[in-house]
């Protein structure tokens, strides 16, 4: 199972959230997502460690390289939890401006009939 | 109509903000008497909350049931610790799915925004475990349902 709570750990940090929203336009190499951070390769490597742990990214071998890409598994075992909670909620207070509706017009009472 | 938004705070914490058309005291009462809180906490539709304990003062219990009509229910028990009359409420609560969850520590404030309310919660991230089950709870489905059709009506 996914440790979701090593994710969310991994997602707090806003460099490894920018890194994944680079590796969502395509794999990359630690020399080219250093670049555009401007951080050094072993700065890079680490947060590229956390991800990885994190199962939020993978890495092959290509040659000397080890290019990352996004680990759609990791990413949606997040993802669904977030959205179901966020639509339970939306729907709760959804409902909850129209009860709020009805005791504006009745404000000395608790209730309307 | 007001546009939720629910963020993770570092790895710890959930946290929701929602503005309402409704000054803090009437939020604040919807959020404490058993009457209005089974009118709107209901998640998806179809879902209903037959048993409602809410006793809001330090230490008083809380107590949720709900049921879809299908035979399928589960509830919610849990404590008051702090409340702070119209502006903040401190709990603590738990889901039994039969087994209970972890305890989620919960604030919420309603702070005076112009003629409304921001609400703001602050709720204890559930571990993996207690995700898991309350993802099979079976209300997904609902859920997904539920939001299709507040998209359409958006």
């Amino acid at each position: 199972m996914t440790d979701l709570d090593a994710t969310f750990f991994a997602l707090s940090d806003p460099t490894r959230r920018a890194i994944l929203a680079r590796l969502a336009r395509g794999e990359a190499t630690v020399m080219e997502l250093a670049h555009p951070f401007e951080m050094t390769q072993p700065a890079v490597s680490r947060h590229l460690k956390v991800l990885e742990g994190a199962r939020l990214i993978t890495r092959r071998v290509d040659g000397a390289k080890r290019p990352c890409r996004l680990n759609n598994r990791g990413i949606k075992a997040i993802e669904q939890w977030l959205a179901v909670m966020h639509k339970a909620l939306a729907r709760n207070y959804d409902r909850l401006d129209n009860v709020l509706a009805d005791l504006h017009r009745t404000p000395s009472k608790g209730e309307p009939p | 109509m007001s546009k939720m938004v629910l963020t993770t705070e570092g790895d710890k914490y959930v946290v929701v903000t929602r503005r309402f058309a409704a000054s803090p005291d009437l939020v604040y009462r919807a959020h404490t008497e058993p009457a209005l809180i089974q009118k709107w906490l209901l998640g998806p539709d179809g879902w209903t909350m037959p048993v409602c304990i809410s006793e809001p003062r330090p230490g008083g219990g809380i107590r949720y049931e709900w049921k879809d009509g299908k035979g399928n229910g589960f509830h919610l028990t849990g404590e008051y610790v702090e409340l702070v009359p119209f502006s903040k409420i401190v709990h603590v609560e738990r889901m039994h799915l039969p087994d209970p969850t972890p305890d989620n520590h919960v604030e919420t404030r309603f702070d005076a925004d112009g003629r409304g309310t921001l609400m703001t919660m602050r709720m204890t991230l559930p571990n993996a475990r207690a995700r898991t089950a309350m993802l099979a709870t079976g209300m997904e489905h609902g859920m997904e349902a539920s939001y299709a059709r507040l998209e359409k009506m958006v």
